[in-house]
């Protein structure tokens, strides 16, 4: 509004000026900028874009150029470096820590779905009654969810010790669990400490869901005889569905960048490996595998983009039409 | 009419279908689990406020003999968390600002001109916002070795174990969330408000300066302390990017606390509560700001 002032660009009188001047010519607001106008429109875009493309998609592709390679970083690159399909030959199939690691991650999905994700719409649907000191609950729900993952991990740590609480609470302090370093446990053990961030971070997303639902929905069905669950699961549940999606592609998004928090325990060795550990692991560590850290990046690239693009294509679909 | 009759009927039919235990079970159960989701920190704190000859003797899960805050002082300096935190405040100093005015930028025309290229770019930049850092990692760590930088920025000519490496590679990322978030809260501010500015001869930088900016400072708000915490909170970039361990933020420096760096859980359990500090204060504080941030980007989207 405070916009009309000294420092404004009169229109150039150029092929568009003769539109701009008025207002009720075609709705085409393109046409109503000044040449300047578009100059600093393609700056405003044009730069970020850039940026984003040379820092995060150039890269991408730039694995997946050195996923064929045999490269270690050392010397320059050459055509002698490549050696087509073989790291994904010994990826598949000779290397011991990839289907392990894809093991984990899909456990990693399925307990943030059918366990974390639960107990957070869970809380959500118990909160969003009318109960006193409601705000006092959900800080406490949502307090882990402001916790980077690597301090998580770190607070576990105290958790689990041999002389921690849950050895202690359990009596075990004489011949206490290894809950962190026995490979057969220490996933689940892991997993609890995940649960614990991503199940208030659902509580969060699902109840501003839940107050957006008009409340004469759930009225008319209490009218109708549904008992509350009912309610919940033929009423409220479906016209979720736009947060559902969200919710879905968040925890598919976290199961795959799971990272922090293995790497803070044991640098997600030992019954915690997983493949952006690996990927990590095997280019930036001592042993500089470049080629074949890359094919194990570009395996989780590829993974990623499945959720990443379907749940784009249908967002972007919806608002347009 | 109906509208008034359905209002008061409601209540009534609650009632009977809800009589009183249940809902004192649902208090003692709502309880019992916040006291359960809290009792991580809370163990974390107990253990960092007892002296070290006290839980060497009576084990960690005993009744207090005495409270100390020297734990805290001992991890602070042991730790060097100082320079840690001085790094953080660096890194999210710039890396907020700039993440929120790239991105404002962005959601102005996004929201406001409907080219092709744009639904595609809003794509590109929220895709690379969710892929997992460690796709990218490889080449973008040898694409930050050879990178030069003036010698006021990076002791040895690179981007490479540099602030201004690591704020960068947050903006780049982040950006894709935030242009996300603001270009739909932008949807929603007039249109023909920004339209009758240009009409009237207002420059495209006045009306997103004086316009749409300031409409938008809610969202901006709620943006900027989720970001921080984003920020705050990452480890990846300066773990990997970031060779020198004094130069790292507080969040990566904790690998190098972790382990066997502290020569007692008490100490380590007061270093984990002190970078927890932040956050929960900013949440307790600011927790709309939070809960708005973070909905702005999945309800209206």
């Amino acid at each position: 509004m405070t916009g009309a002032d000294a420092s404004t660009v009169p229109a150039l009188p150029d092929a568009t000026s003769g539109r701009a001047k008025d207002s009720r010519a075609p709705r085409r607001r393109y046409s109503l900028l000044t040449r300047g106008d578009k100059i600093v429109m393609a700056l405003m875009v044009g730069i970020p874009s850039a940026l984003c493309v040379f820092f995060i998609w150039f890269p991408a592709f730039l694995s997946f150029l050195l996923s064929f390679t045999n490269w270690q970083g050392v010397t320059a690159l050459t055509a002698k470096n490549f050696i087509g399909l073989k790291n994904y030959q010994n990826l598949f199939t000779t290397y011991p820590f990839f289907w392990p690691a894809v093991e984990h991650n899909v456990i990693w999905l399925l307990t943030l779905v059918f366990i974390a994700t639960p107990i957070g719409i869970l809380l959500a649907v118990l909160l969003d009654r009318e109960i006193r000191g409601t705000r006092l609950y959900q800080s406490a729900f949502f307090i882990p969810v402001v916790l980077s993952l690597a301090l998580i991990g770190f607070i576990w740590q105290l958790m689990y010790a041999p002389d921690g609480f849950i050895n202690s609470i359990l009596g075990l302090q004489d011949n206490p669990i290894d809950f962190l370093g026995n490979p057969n446990i220490n996933l689940f053990a892991v997993l609890v400490a995940a649960s614990w961030r991503h199940a208030g971070y659902v509580m969060v997303l699902y109840l501003a869901g839940l107050k957006s639902v008009d409340p004469t929905l759930r009225e008319a069905a209490a009218l109708d005889g549904a008992s509350a669950s009912q309610t919940f699961f033929r009423v409220v549940f479906p016209v979720m569905r736009p947060i559902n999606i969200v919710i879905v592609v968040v925890t598919v998004i976290e199961a795959l960048r799971a990272f922090d928090i293995v790497y803070i325990i044991n640098q997600g060795k030992n019954g915690l490996e997983l493949l952006s550990v690996l990927i990590t692991n095997a280019s930036i560590g001592e042993a500089s595998l470049l080629g074949f850290g890359s094919a194990i990046a570009v395996v989780l690239l590829v993974i990623s983009l499945v959720p990443i693009v379907s749940f784009l294509v249908r967002t972007m679909r919806e608002g347009a039409s | 009419m109906s509208a008034t009759s359905v209002a008061a009927a409601v209540p009534v039919a609650v009632h009977r279908r809800r009589p009183r235990a249940p809902r004192v079970v649902l208090y003692v159960f709502l309880t019992v689990l916040a006291l359960l989701w809290l009792l991580p920190v809370a163990w974390a704190l107990y253990i960092a406020l007892r002296p070290v000859g006290d839980t060497l003797t009576n084990g960690y899960f005993s009744p207090p003999q005495s409270l100390t805050l020297q734990n805290f002082f001992d991890a602070w300096e042991q730790g060097s968390m100082g320079q840690s935190f001085i790094n953080t405040a660096i890194i999210t100093g710039f890396a907020v600002p700039l993440t929120l005015f790239i991105s404002s930028m962005l959601g102005y025309v996004f929201s406001r001109f409907s080219f092709r290229a744009n639904l595609f770019l809003l794509m590109m930049f929220t895709a690379g916002n969710l892929l997992p850092p460690q796709v990218i990692i490889v080449p973008l760590y040898r694409i930050y070795l050879l990178l030069p930088l003036p010698g006021f920025l990076s002791e040895f000519g690179h981007w490479y174990d540099t602030y201004f490496g690591v704020i960068f590679i947050n903006v780049v990322f982040q950006t894709g969330f935030c242009t996300f978030v603001l270009s739909n809260y932008m949807k929603t501010i007039s249109r023909e408000l920004t339209e009758a500015a240009i009409v009237d001869g207002a420059s495209l930088w006045t009306t997103y300066r004086k316009v749409i900016l300031p409409l938008s400072r809610p969202a901006l708000a709620a943006l900027a302390v989720l970001e921080f915490t984003f920020i705050y909170n990452d480890f990846f970039w300066a773990l990997v990017l970031m060779n020198h361990a004094d130069k790292r933020p507080i969040t990566s420096a904790l690998n190098q606390l972790s382990g066997g760096f502290f020569t007692n859980y008490n100490l380590f359990a007061a270093a984990a509560f002190i970078v927890a500090v932040p956050t929960i204060a900013l949440y307790l504080l600011l927790s709309k700001q939070f809960v708005r941030g973070l909905t702005l980007g999945s309800t209206k989207g």
